[in-house]
């Protein structure tokens, strides 16, 4: 692996950019490993790289069925923030927001982490109580939130339209300025880059088709298109597709899956200084790096794998940005694409062990898990690693669903979150 | 947008006068008192969320109100049939 410097960026460019070598090679799958991920997602991706890199161990496989990042990693509209209502998430997405901080240093790999702020806006009095009531539990738990006035929001993102009688007008606004985006698919390469050079196999176009399991339950390893691999600690992060591949282990799961929309707009200089957004209208947006508008919609209401959803659900949101950014009426939309995300009954993801000794699970996080990728990754490897849950993630267990211990985010924030 | 066949107003209708109700063929259980906490969890909580056919139910709520069930696929979203609340399982 080439570690990339100044240095090595100068040296390069005299040879026209032509002699980079392959950042990280395309490994075949060995008969066995110590530890399998399924998923080359950044969670799985994380996963991998923690487990080598702080837990030693090294004999790592990702299988991804397809390319890695081409899931929902690559899919999503990049927002990272840890504004959450309950202790329990707070810490957990916390623990995410404290590992993108250095992250692109010690990846050694430009993850274009950008703490420009996240600032959700109020429209009614529902609103500015529960937000406020965010903005507290969030500040005893040492999570940084802010109350601006509709002055103070326009003055931080100047597109903002609040006049008092505008269709959606803006009482106030919560502001994270912790928050902001990364470079979703650098993530994923980074990751790969730093776990291969750990010793780490990222295997692509491998889709787990079986989970074998022994006479006393426990997993003896995977069935996949590439063929039988063995492994003793098996570690799901298989987003959209946690139930199908909980179902060849014998576990039903508490999941549903939805496609989730996104959409970007023809690129424009600079106007848009941070991410807004407005859960009761459903519409949230930043600007990308290379200009364009980047959207987020909201998830269709049936169940599907189909990875595209429903025209007036891009609509529905559109109608809402148009009114609350009136600068953009005239903008055209280059893309929508969808991603297939799993909702759990409470909106708190499952992150630990299963049943079935052996294997674990990183799965639940419905419409926002790309803010917490770092956080997970470490999570599920130090689950695997100990063989049982950190004190951060031991919370949202699978259990959780039978005693009544929900962490019921679904309640505080009453529309996606 | 799907169109979906309403089995009382016998219409292909657009999906927006449709709300989804989530999987069929859920029995709430007849004694609540006797269940154990797994049997709660499983009526409450677990789905069968397949990849492929799926029995879900419909509300036709701008148009008869009324509750019916569906077969779809769900991965080409194509439904295969719907038919009336209390019909056996297709």
């Amino acid at each position: 692996m080439t570690r990339f410097s100044a240095l090595s960026l100068f040296t390069k460019a005299f040879g026209g950019h032509q002699n980079w070598p392959e950042q990280w090679p395309d490994a075949a799958p060995k008969p066995a490993y110590d530890a399998i991920i399924v998923g080359g997602g950044g969670h799985g991706l994380g996963a991998a790289y923690y487990l080598a890199k702080k837990y030693g161990i090294t004999n790592v496989a990702v299988l991804e069925k397809g390319w890695i990042g081409g899931g929902n990693t690559g899919r999503n509209t990049t927002i990272i923030r840890s504004n959450y209502l309950y202790d329990e998430s707070a810490h957990l997405y916390d623990h995410a927001v404290k590992l993108w901080d250095g992250l692109s240093q010690e990846l050694n790999y430009n993850i274009m982490y950008s703490k420009r702020g996240v600032m959700m806006l109020a429209h009614n009095v529902h609103d500015v109580q529960s937000l406020q009531r965010h903005i507290n539990a969030n500040r005893l738990n040492g999570v940084d939130n802010e109350w601006l006035t509709p002055e103070q929001a326009k003055a931080y993102c100047p597109p903002l339209n609040i006049s008092p009688d505008a269709r959606h007008p803006v009482l106030g606004a919560a502001l994270q300025r912790r928050g902001g985006t990364a470079r979703h698919d650098s993530v994923a390469w980074g990751y790969a880059r730093a776990a291969a050079a750990l010793g780490v196999d990222i295997i692509q176009n491998c889709a787990v088709t079986g989970i074998r399991r022994g006479a006393n339950g426990a997993i003896e390893g995977v069935e996949t298109t590439r063929g039988y691999i063995a492994s003793k600690r098996v570690g799901v992060s298989a987003a959209g597709n946690t139930s199908v591949i909980m179902h060849m282990a014998g576990l039903d799961f508490p999941l549903e899956s939805y496609p989730l929309q996104a959409l970007v707009s023809e690129p424009i200089k600079p106007t848009f200084p941070c991410v807004v957004m407005s859960n009761t209208v459903h519409a949230y947006m930043s600007q990308s790096d290379k200009g364009e508008l980047v959207i987020g919609a909201g998830t269709d209401q049936y169940v599907s794998y189909s990875q595209r959803g429903a025209l007036h659900i891009v609509e529905h949101t559109l109608a809402a940005i148009c009114e609350i950014f009136p600068i953009y009426r005239r903008m055209r939309m280059l893309r929508t694409w969808g991603g297939i995300v799993d909702v759990t009954p409470d909106r708190s993801p499952i992150l630990g062990k299963t049943p079935v000794k052996g294997l674990y699970v990183n799965c639940g996080w419905g419409t926002g898990g790309f803010k917490a990728t770092p956080g997970a990754g470490d999570l599920l490897a130090y689950t695997m690693a100990k063989d049982e849950p950190h004190k951060i993630n031991a919370p949202f267990n699978l259990d959780r669903f039978r005693n009544g211990r929900l962490i019921d985010e679904a309640a505080a924030a009453a529309v996606a979150h | 947008m799907i169109l979906i066949h309403c089995p009382y107003c016998d219409e292909k209708r657009p999906e927006i006068e449709f709300a989804n109700a989530g999987q069929a063929h859920i029995a709430r259980p007849f004694d609540p008192s006797g269940q154990s906490d797994a049997d709660w969890e499983a009526y409450l909580f677990i789905r069968a969320n397949p990849r492929g056919r799926h029995h879900e139910r419909w509300r036709h709520v701008h148009g008869c109100g009324r509750f019916f069930n569906a077969v779809r696929d769900t991965v080409t979203d194509k439904f295969e049939t719907t038919y009336k609340a209390g019909e056996p399982r297709r």
